[in-house]
């Protein structure tokens, strides 16, 4: 909401100076968007002459003119325009300048090789007329001892702009705002005058609102103004069109304008003999079509609410005219129409045809439906003032009558919600400075609320707005209180920040992307999810919920590989989406590990990135985070965006369902299809939800310490098995053989090749052999030995290598 | 007595020059081997008077001691210096580079969030979460914002089916919603979680994330609200005093509302958050609305409250100087680097919330 200072001292007297009321308007909620100097932008627009004009030498149209902008020298301006000749005095836009129309910047330029110091501009351009076929004319008499001043005047003018909130709908007219900040003391609301337009005789266009259901219009006032003369509007109306950043059109839309920026009261006029025989306000048929005035053609559903006459559609009933019987400056006969439209009406058909107006964004906020006659009786006097014409009587149509809503309102709640006190007499000051009407009673107050004011609707709405206008300052800042009524974290959650940082901790850097992603990259990832698009996206290649933390991972690391990056880990924590549902999603870390470790390092040998450095991250976080790894077990069994050969899923024990992670190389096709150029890639993923809460508090953990001092005894083997054996059947084999004795089983050497069959590898172990009971002696060793080599050979089928 | 007296200077100037292992050991057979002269002076000890005896052997053993730390001291030094010239020999250079270390790194997404975790622990409130698919009843409607309410134009919502039914949820208030149905008051919880809103530009992306607070119990005032987000900003700015307005706002689901401005001032181009005489937006609040409190089943007469959303990623630009919202969100390995914390710099009450 743009508007001049000037503007609002016609509705309010005030001695404030301007910062002040800046800084009032603020404390009440009405937010200052920006306080400017009118015309700061406008400043570099100077009358000037044309010298001398010449041919532009590369150019037929153009010409190069030597203008005089009251500088010691002329200034060479090239330009197109027709009219440019010697001694007409224009107006001159310097380098720097933001044209109007536009808003383009000019800039010192070279047009066909000869440089141009701005412009010679149009009224067009200068948004003061339609005029784009010439430079502007200035009247020799008024202009011609002002060469190098300003063109735009009132240079003292200030303009605010307000970013209104959706509740405040009275605050989209400069009558509202003042009526705020009179309220708030900052000065006093000028009442209007009553005016005595002469009226004569009925209003002869016959007006009816059909009884249709869910009629969008309740109220339609009218008035006929016959025999007027449309022109142009003059300079002051002008200039406050132009000052809010409109455009001046005919002084018909002018006053119609004005007075809906001055009381926010939305009119329309119609050439009254456009229209056929009578106005009908009735709800649209499907199919039916009109050209509105913003020259589109609008196909119309069912029961949206148009105002029509016995040929058809004439607009849509508060938000936008029809071309059909718009005014235009022959107009002899005008219909004005202050209507109440519905909110809700206006919403649902703006939405289903995407129109969005001035008059729309108004009435779907709520006009006060007592301003209709106000608004008439305004613009008609205006009108007939400017244009001349004769005023009929107002014809109010109506369906519903809008009396004023009440309100008890317990005094004591306000400082129940604000936690201060404010005296009756002041809350009731405030309360009737806003345009309530206030009856007291013993604790409460009889409150008939304005009709301007739709947002006030139950008790809390009065204390918002005492405490606006008494000034949220005076709320005091109490101390906060530290009692907690749960844990900060749930066990879930601390999860999630253990394993971030755990995995941080291992050289990851954590990433956020967004949770959408591309369905190209997404179908790579989704397996057997369900895809999940977005109606709207942003753009289409962002289309879909991404079903897997990698889709967005790749793509990010490919950025990154582009960059020169080589030897990259990345990992993200956060959702993916199994389906469309709330609720229907997953968290997930995903992490990926490109290139190679170790690149060129003085001291040890580099290596691609393998299988068994992401299974060691995924191991050691889920260790970390207090699983039993002794019980961990993995499965081959992995999504097919893994390599199938080297990648491997983990359960929490061997008789878990899910897996709780997956790691492996991501598969060649996938790295082809993204055209990801690496040595390696190798990732992993972890499943939060899957990852059982620990019932067991470490608190609860700790106090068992057991320990054996006896002598600890380490024995190797070497078994030659077929080469599909697993090395962590193997291992459980073994361990399982006597739980008590069997510390530890490290696996130090696979070997296949000379000496071994070709489908047989030999894995070598060291078994670390201990009693919590006793030393054991070689007789005990020899046994378990024994045992070991042949437990192992009649259950893996392995033989020992000798 | 002369002779010892004589033996003990000479092997003691002997041993004074610069002897090697072999010729140390040598004078040690000479003195105490089998024949050595201190053995055999010893050996002498048995013929000589009674009256004498007592004398000599005293001396003796004294001489003896003198040789025998000389000697011990001599062998020492020249094992220090064997060994020292071994390791002059053995030395690297020690400003060769270490073996390979990666330092991993926290999004500050994810640090902000634990401050602000951290902080709102200490005045007692608990974090909770909510999906980021919503429907249209816990994203709008419960919160006293029903379909035709002009505020859901200010919420771009990406809809994932053509009834609008379903939706990202554009903030994190329908955790509000789910909290309090679940549960019974008083309610004290913050939620910072992702949101979405189909807007793209320098300063907004299309996903952010947002802190919802709300703290409803019998008889919790506007002035609660303003020392909470005053203890906040605080503590979260790490700064001892900070200006900050309250000024009225409109959001459908409190009333009355406020949105809270900080001042700052622009030093060496960088945004200094406290004093100033700039005003800076930060966060929206206000008091629950009554409509709000009935959609889930709160008793408004008996319960009232405060709630309050602030943008995550905004509070960390502010306090890192990071100027690009979208960077946030693009993965670049050295904005990751540069941008991004140790992951054991956890934000506590008792360390500190940063470095």
């Amino acid at each position: 909401m743009k508007f001049t200072i000037g503007w609002l001292k016609e509705h309010l007297n005030t001695k404030k100076k301007d910062s002040e009321l800046i800084e009032r308007l603020t404390d009440v909620g009405l937010e200052v968007e920006s306080f400017e100097n009118l015309n700061s932008d406008l400043d570099n627009f100077k009358v000037a002459k044309i010298i001398n004009v010449q041919q532009h030498p590369n150019a037929d149209r153009l010409r190069v003119c030597d203008v005089d902008i009251g500088q010691e020298n002329n200034v060479k301006v090239v330009c197109g325009a027709p009219n440019a000749k010697k001694d007409l005095l224009t107006v001159y836009a310097g380098p720097g300048s933001i044209i109007p129309k536009n808003n383009m910047k000019l800039t010192i330029s070279k047009i066909r090789g000869v440089t141009s110091y701005g412009m010679l501009c149009s009224e067009s351009e200068l948004n003061l007329s339609d005029e784009s076929e010439g430079i502007t004319e200035l009247k020799i008499a008024k202009y011609s001892n002002k060469i190098g001043e300003n063109f735009f005047k009132n240079k003292n003018e200030k303009v605010i702009d307000l970013s209104i909130t959706p509740n405040r709908p009275d605050c989209l007219g400069l009558r509202g705002i003042a009526r705020d900040l009179a309220a708030a003391g900052a000065g006093k609301l000028i009442k209007i005058s009553k005016n005595n337009i002469k009226k004569h005789g009925t209003q002869k266009i016959k007006v009816s609102i059909s009884k249709d259901k869910n009629q969008g219009c309740t109220v339609f006032g009218s008035c006929l103004i016959e025999g007027v003369t449309n022109k142009e509007s003059p300079q002051w109306l002008k200039e406050k069109i132009v000052s809010i950043g409109q455009k001046p059109i005919s002084a018909i839309v002018d006053i119609t304008n004005y007075v809906m920026l001055d009381l926010n009261r939305p009119l329309h006029a119609y050439d009254a003999d456009k229209i056929d025989k009578e106005i009908i306000v009735r709800n649209s048929k499907k199919g039916e079509t009109f050209e509105a005035l913003d020259n589109k053609e609008y196909k119309l559903d069912d029961d949206m609410c148009v105002i029509s006459d016995k040929s058809g559609v004439l607009g849509l009933g508060g938000i936008i005219g029809g071309t059909r019987s718009g005014t235009e400056i022959n107009t002899k006969n005008v219909l004005l129409e202050s209507a109440y439209f519905i909110p809700r009406s206006i919403r649902k058909t703006s939405k289903l045809l995407n129109i969005d107006t001035d008059a729309k964004f108004r009435f779907e906020r709520g006009i006060d439906p007592q301003s209709i006659e106000l608004g008439l009786s305004k613009a008609a006097e205006l009108i007939s003032e400017i244009c001349g014409g004769r005023i009929s009587n107002f014809d109010i149509q109506k369906t519903d009558k809008y009396e004023k809503n009440k309100i008890k309102f317990k005094v004591s709640l306000f400082e129940k919600i604000t936690g201060f006190k404010v005296n009756d007499n002041e809350i009731i000051k405030i309360l009737i400075d806003l345009g309530f009407e206030v009856s007291k009673k013993k604790f409460e107050l009889d409150l008939k609320i304005p009709t301007w004011r739709p947002d006030i609707t139950q008790s809390i709405d009065v204390v918002e707005e005492i405490v606006r206008i008494k000034g949220y300052e005076n709320i005091e800042t109490l101390e906060p209180e530290k009692t907690k009524i749960k844990d900060t974290l749930n066990k879930q959650q601390k999860l999630f920040h253990f394993l971030q940082r755990s995995i941080a901790s291992k050289g990851y850097f954590e990433t956020v992307t967004w949770s959408f992603t591309d369905s190209k990259i997404n179908n790579l990832f989704r397996e057997n999810l369900k895809e999940i698009k977005i109606v709207n996206p942003i753009s289409s290649d962002l289309d879909v919920l991404r079903n897997s933390i990698f889709t967005n991972l790749t793509f990010f690391l490919k950025k990154n590989l582009d960059r020169g990056f080589k030897d990259i880990s990345l990992f993200e924590i956060g959702p993916i989406f199994k389906d469309s549902k709330p609720g229907e999603q997953l968290t997930v870390i995903g992490a990926i590990k490109s290139g190679k470790i170790s690149r060129l390092n003085w001291n040890e040998k580099d290596r691609i990135v393998d299988v068994f450095d992401v299974k060691k991250d995924v191991i050691q976080t889920l260790a970390e985070a207090g699983y039993d790894k002794q019980s961990f077990f993995v499965r081959e069994k992995t999504p097919s965006y893994y390599h199938p050969g080297k990648s491997g899923s983990i359960y929490l024990d061997k008789d878990e369902l899910d897996p709780v992670a997956y790691f492996g190389e991501i598969h060649p096709n996938i790295l082809k299809k993204l055209d990801i150029k690496t040595e390696g890639l190798v990732g992993f993923e972890i499943y939060m939800d899957y990852l059982r809460e620990n019932k067991i508090k470490l608190k609860d953990l700790k106090p068992n310490f057991e320990y054996s001092d006896y002598q600890k005894s380490e024995r190797d083997y070497a078994f030659v098995v077929d080469k599909n054996v697993k090395a962590q059947d193997l291992i459980e084999i073994i361990s399982s053989i006597d739980k008590n004795l069997i510390r530890s089983i490290k696996i130090f050497d696979i070997y296949e090749g000379e000496n071994i069959p070709q489908d047989k590898k030999s894995i070598a172990l060291n078994v670390t052999i201990q009693s919590s009971e006793k030393t054991l002696e070689d007789s005990d060793l020899e046994k378990i030995n024994k045992l070991i080599i042949s437990t192992v050979e009649t259950k893996s089928g392995a033989k020992i290598r000798s | 007595m002369s002779d010892i007296k004589k033996i003990k200077d000479e092997y003691l100037n002997k041993l004074d020059s610069d002897l090697n292992l072999e010729s140390v050991n040598q004078i040690k057979t000479e003195l105490f081997g089998k024949n050595g002269q201190i053995s055999n002076s010893f050996k002498s000890l048995g013929s000589l008077p009674t009256d004498e005896r007592k004398k000599f052997a005293s001396d003796l053993n004294s001489i003896k001691d003198e040789l025998q730390d000389k000697i011990n001291s001599k062998l020492h030094e020249i094992e220090t210096r064997e060994i020292n010239s071994k390791l002059e020999n053995e030395k690297v250079d020690v400003t060769l580079p270490e073996r390979e270390f990666n330092q991993g790194k926290i999004h500050p997404v994810s640090q902000v969030i634990d401050e602000i975790s951290s902080i709102f622990s200490e005045i007692g409130f608990s974090v909770e979460e909510g999906p980021d698919v919503e429907n249209e009843y816990y994203n709008f409607t419960a919160l006293n914002t029903p379909d035709n309410h002009p505020a859901r134009d200010m919420h771009d919502t990406f809809y994932l089916n053509n009834n609008k039914e379903l939706l990202l949820r554009t903030h994190t208030s329908p955790v509000q919603i789910r909290t309090m149905l679940n549960g019974k008051p008083p309610f004290k919880i913050i939620a910072p979680g992702r949101t979405y809103r189909s807007d793209s530009d320098q300063t907004h992306s299309p996903m952010f994330h947002q802190v919802e607070g709300l703290h409803i119990d019998k008889d919790t005032n506007m002035g609660h609200l303003k020392g909470c987000l005053n203890y906040f900003i605080k503590s979260f700015f790490e700064v001892d005093k900070i200006k900050m307005r309250f000024r009225p706002s409109h959001f459908p689901f409190t009333e009355p509302s406020a949105e809270v401005d900080i001042g700052y001032e622009i030093k060496n181009g960088k945004i200094v958050v406290g004093e100033g005489d700039k005003w800076l937006e930060i966060l929206g609040c206000g008091m629950v609305h009554p409509n709000v409190l009935k959609n889930v089943k709160v008793n408004p007469d008996k319960y009232q409250g405060y709630a309050f959303g602030i943008g995550i990623d905004r509070l960390g630009m502010l306090k890192y100087g990071i100027n690009d919202l979208r960077a946030f969100f693009e993965t670049d390995y050295r904005w990751l680097n540069h941008f991004g914390f140790d992951p054991l710099d956890v934000p506590s009450n008792y360390r500190g919330l940063s470095r």
